[in-house]
Formats: structure tokens, sequence, C-alpha cells
């Protein structure tokens, strides 16, 4: 045992020199706020919905003021061209241009999925940042996209939160969360996505495509394509109003 | 010798009223149980068949794996064309397609804010073709509570409970908020034509009927529909010619690697139909055995009292020379004659008390208020040509078993041994 004694002291002194390297989980989560948070942001994205049957293709324009307002409005196909969605805190409003109704989303609905994609209206809804909702607590390191990454596991903070808890992969240099696996309160894993293609736009990391992931739902996924943003863009109060719906 | 016997039962009453009684009892039991089992059968088959099942059912492979969670992004595509083969190959049936979906019906108040909104069940059927059959399947007409039945494809029905419930007017507009074929949201504006009430709870929790096209235009369904269904003509479920057809069908389709070709099901072969058919029908069993072994121990004693009481009289017969097998006869025969009288009085007032239910019904809808299965909530009994003899031949072989087992002990007694019983 003696013989041995000096290599299990360098053994733990390693181990605990790394686990002083680590950074706190709430550290991380910061990080990855302050590298994809703004104040407002204006975008042009693309969904490739892969279905049973096929893939179909949605496109819209996102108008976002802070974590509570977001306007969108789908542009094609010609079936959802001009269907609006308003979010104001934890209420969605929806407009539908050939019955001009204005709907709000409530219940069970939210739980629906959006345009047929694997996203869910809740999971539109939940778009406050990460260090608001979640306790974190780094479990490792990995590579995810052969990028180096910290493993960290999220709780809940609030118990009606969509997923209980969360697994994702932070890139260590970038911040930019490459993997993300969420989970109901059973442990059963629900969603999972994966950022490519991540690009340097306006001094942030950004991922230009996510693929989204129902694991309850057969089909290849949903293709999130980022086309266009622009952070810090000026936005008018009167878009986050029920009103634009029908404009 | 039956005159001669047909009087002594006459005159004596004893020998005849309580057998007589007994066996009117049992039989009176046995047809009325027989009909209700039949009737609820019926009712089950029937009402399941109308909102549900079909007498056949063809889907999607993928579609029926998942049949109860209603996916209609895996409903059957190219139906008109299927359709039309389907009515080539047979004309003699009647095929329909239709669309179930769930959804959420909102009412807007004068601003177009949602006033009342609640969860409906929806059917799609096709109410406006020439020659469609679905109205009279869905027995709208009767089942019209207010209002009209739709004239276009923008007009709905919805169950007179759920109008009331969120205080919808024939008249008013309705918005669907459902789920597309692709599984966008679907949004569309209806007119809600009438209420309904079919007496089928799982209808009337909240059901929206509204025609196919309608329905196709609003999810996004073009020339799909999530089922197909098949009746025959008669609307009498035949399972061995289901069974048949649906072979034939699957077997012409195959079983290729696509999932969303079609597949063909008999009314027994849905959500365990078949299992449940076969405990009724088990149970409808048990019962006439039951009853036809109870009667028999009944009768087997009422003869044992009877030979008892008439100890003496069977002594002095014996005493005078008549053979212990022609009293056994004539005891049997006798039994034969109370068993038919009974039978027939027993048959007549069970068939009349069927009749009455047949006519008027029980309504047992406060036992089937979380009720999932498409069953009436008025249980009628059914009188078919088999209730006439379901009583009557168990009557009268109750009666003879009872009186063979008893009137044994007519070989028991010893001709030496007469006079000194008789003394006694």
């Amino acid at each position: 045992m003696k013989k041995y004694g000096p290599v299990w002291i360098i053994a733990i002194m390693v181990s605990i020199l790394a686990e002083a390297q680590a950074p706190s989980g709430d550290w991380l989560l910061q990080k990855i706020d302050e590298n994809i948070g703004s104040d407002n942001k204006i975008s042009h994205s693309r969904m490739i919905i892969h279905g049973r049957r096929g893939s179909r293709t949605v496109e819209s324009r996102s108008w976002i003021q802070g974590d509570e307002k977001s306007f969108t409005e789908y542009l094609a196909p010609p079936r959802e061209a001009g269907t609006k969605m308003l979010k104001l805190e934890d209420q969605l409003w929806t407009y539908s241009p050939s019955t001009d109704r204005i709907i709000l989303i409530s219940g069970h609905m939210l739980r629906q999925s959006v345009m047929g994609s694997d996203l869910s209206y809740e999971d539109l809804m939940e778009d406050r940042r990460l260090r608001s909702m979640y306790d974190a607590r780094v479990t490792g390191e990995e590579e995810s996209d052969g990028r180096a990454c910290w493993v960290l596991g999220l709780t809940s903070k609030d118990v009606d939160a969509a997923y209980h808890s969360r697994r994702i992969w932070v890139d260590k240099e970038r911040f930019v969360v490459l993997k993300e696996d969420r989970f109901a309160k059973g442990g059963k894993l629900l969603k999972r996505t994966e950022a490519k293609d991540v690009r340097r736009l306006d001094g942030r990391w950004i991922p230009k495509n996510i693929v989204f992931k129902d694991m309850l739902k057969t089909g290849e996924g949903t293709e999130f394509l980022l086309e266009e943003v622009r952070f810090n863009a000026e936005i008018p109060d009167h878009v986050f109003s029920k009103a634009s719906l029908r404009r | 010798m039956i005159k001669f016997l047909l009087k002594g039962l006459m005159r004596d009453r004893s020998r005849s009223l309580f057998p007589v009684l007994i066996v009117v009892i049992g039989v009176m039991l046995t047809v009325f149980l027989y009909n209700w089992i039949n009737g609820a059968e019926f009712n089950f088959i029937d009402s399941s068949a109308r909102f549900n099942t079909g007498h056949l059912k063809i889907m999607s492979r993928a579609y029926a794996r998942e049949a109860d969670q209603v996916p209609n992004d895996l409903a059957l595509i190219g139906v008109r064309s299927l359709l039309d083969q389907l009515r080539n190959e047979h004309p003699d049936m009647i095929w329909t397609p239709r669309i179930r979906f769930g959804g959420l019906l909102d009412i807007p108040d004068a601003q177009g804010e949602t006033r009342a909104q609640g969860p409906v069940m929806g059917l799609a059927v096709d109410l406006l073709s020439a020659g469609s059959r679905e109205r009279g399947i869905f027995k709208l007409e009767e089942a019209l509570v207010r209002g009209r039945t739709p004239q276009g494809a923008g007009e709905i029905l919805v169950s007179e409970d759920f109008a009331r419930r969120l205080n919808i007017q024939p008249g008013e507009t309705a918005t669907l908020i459902s789920v597309t074929m692709q599984g966008s949201l679907a949004v569309a504006n209806f007119t809600v034509a009438g209420t309904i009430r079919f007496g089928v709870e799982a209808m009337d929790r909240g059901a929206m009927i509204a025609d196919i096209a309608g329905i196709r235009s609003a999810l996004d369904m073009g020339d799909a529909a999530g089922e197909i269904l098949g009746f025959f003509d008669d609307f009498v479920y035949r399972d061995p010619r289901a069974a048949a057809i649906a072979a034939r069908f699957n077997a012409a389709y195959g079983d290729g690697p696509d999932e969303f070709s079609p597949v063909m099901d008999t009314l027994a072969n849905q959500s365990g139909m078949g299992d449940l058919l076969a405990m009724m029908r088990m149970f409808s069993g048990l019962v006439l055995v039951i009853f036809i072994g109870v009667m028999s121990i009944v009768l087997w004693n009422a003869g044992l009292m009877g030979s008892l009481r008439r100890y003496g009289e069977i002594g002095v017969r014996l005493a005078m020379g008549e053979t212990k097998t022609h009293i056994y006869g004539s005891l049997i025969l006798e039994a034969l004659m109370i068993g038919a009288l009974g039978s027939a009085i027993g048959t007549a007032v069970g068939l009349a008390e069927s009749y009455y239910l047949q006519a008027h019904g029980i309504n047992i809808g406060f036992m089937m208020k979380n009720a999932s299965l498409f069953v009436s909530n008025v249980m009628r009994a059914k009188v078919s040509p088999a209730s006439y003899a379901v009583g009557f031949i168990p009557g009268l072989a109750a009666t003879f078993l009872g009186a063979s087992i008893s009137g044994l002990g007519i070989y028991r007694r010893r001709t030496s041994q007469l006079m000194k019983e008789l003394e006694a």
C-alpha cells in the first residue's frame, strides 16, 4: 500500500484540481444567456418538418422583445401564410386569416405541435433565460459535434415547467448549447435538440441550424434554419398588440 | 288416456297448480332474460357499428396501429378510387368515408373574442353527396333536438348537452380549433345548423357532426379519410361473411412494407368487441343452463312431493295390476302436459314483457355517465324467432327430467309389501 501512496495522493489532487477548474453551472448558464440573449431581435427562419409522409417547409418572420414579447408571422406554405402568433408574458394568441379569429392558446393546446413540427407551443412560450428557470450543475465533459463541451444537468426551479430537467452540452469556448436532452418529471426523454453550423453574428455565436426531435413522435425531426437575424433592432411597441394580429 | 290424465290434473289442483306455476315462472324468466341479453347485444353491435366500427372498417396500417389516438396524419389517401373499387366489388354493401377528429369548439362573441369554448369529439360524415346513406345510419332526423340538419359543407350539428353547456343557439358561428393532416393548427368557422341527442352517452357528451367536405377543407385532408366504413345493406352484422370479405381484401393488399396501405378489420376484431360479444353470448348460454338446472331440481322435488302424496294411489294402481312402466309412463305424460301448459303460459308472459321493453326500453343513462362504449342509454329487449322456443323447450325438458327422476321411485315399490303399506 505504501508503494502506491504517492500515486493515490496525485490522483486525488488531480481530481480536486480538475473539479476546481470546472466552472459553476450557474456561471455557465449566465454565459449562455449573455451569448444568445438580446433586448430586441428580428429574425427570418425556415422550419423543415420531416414527417412520416414526407417533408414540408414552413417559413416565418419573428419580432422578439426581451423574454416576454414575441410576434411571428408565417409566410409559407400558402395554407399557413398570414397566420400570426403573439406571445405576451405567459399568454399566446394565434390569428388565422381564413376565419378572421384571434384564438387564445391555452391548456392542453399548448402541448400541440406548432405547424406539425417537433416543437410545441409550450416550447415557443419557454424562451426565458435558462438561468432564471433552472438550477444547473456541471456533471462532466464530453465532445459534441467535434467540440469540447461541459455537460450540465439542469433542474427546474418551477414545478409547472414544461420540462422538469434537461441535460445540455455547452461549447467550452463559445458558450453555445450544442446538444440538449429534455426530460419529463419521471425521467422520460421527451425532446432532443442538436445545434449545427454555429456562426459568429453581431459578436455572438449563433447556431444557424437546430434539429429538434420529439422523442415521442416517429419521423425524422424538424430542422430549424435561421436565415437572417438582427439583434437589438428597433421594434415599435404596437407590433406586440392583439390589434397587430389582424393587420 | 290423455283425456283421463287431463281430468285428473284439472280436478286435483295440488297435482298441477304448483308445478305449472314453477314452469311458468322459470320459462317466463328464461324468455325475458334471453330477450334482454339479445337486446343488449343488438344495442351494443348496432350502436358501435353506426357510430364507430361499421360492420367492416378500412384504415391505413399505420392508422390502425394507433387508431385510439385518431392519428389523421396517417389517414388513408386516394379514398375516391378506393371507394369506387369497393363499390364495384361489393355492390350489395354500403361503403362510406369518415374522419374522426378531436378539437375545441370556440364560440365567439360580437367582437369576435372567445365567449365559450369546449372540447368536442368530431365526426365528419358524408351528409351531402347524392345517394349517401349516412343520414339514415345516424338517424339524424330522429336525433335532431333543435334547428335543422346541415344543408351545406359549412354547417354542423352539435350535441344538445354540449350546446346547452356552452349556450349555443342554432344559427350561431362556431370556430373549430383542431389539427390538420400535416399537424398544423386548424382553425375553421362553421355555422351550427342544429343540435342532436343520440341517446348514446359517448356521443352526447360533446359530439360534433359535420359534412366530410367541410372537414376535409378545414383539416387539409383533400382526398383523404381516416376510415372507410362498410355496412351490410340490411344492417345485420354477420361475422363469418365480414371475416371472409376482410380476409380477401387484406390478401389482395398483402403484407408489403408500405405502412400507409389499407387494411380491413371486422366489427368483431375492433376495440375488443369480439371478446365482449363472446362474453355476452356465454352469459346468455349460462343463464339458460342455470334456469334449466334449477327448474329441473325444483320440479324433481315437486315430483317427489307429489309421489309421496300419491303414495297410496300408486300402491292401489299397482295392486290393481297396472304395470310399473305404465304408471311411470303416465306420470311422465302428465308432467309433459304440465310442462307444455306452463311453458306456453311462461313463453307468452315472457314475450309480452319483452315486447313491452322492446318498444319502451329502460333508460340506464345514469349508469353510463363516463362510458366510452357506443351503447344506447335506453336498453331494450329484442324478440327474435328463437325467443319463442328458448323457454318452451327447456320448460318441457325440465318437467320431463324432474318427473323422470322422481318417478323412478315407482320401481322401488314391492308388490309383496303393498297390502302392508296400504294397511299402514
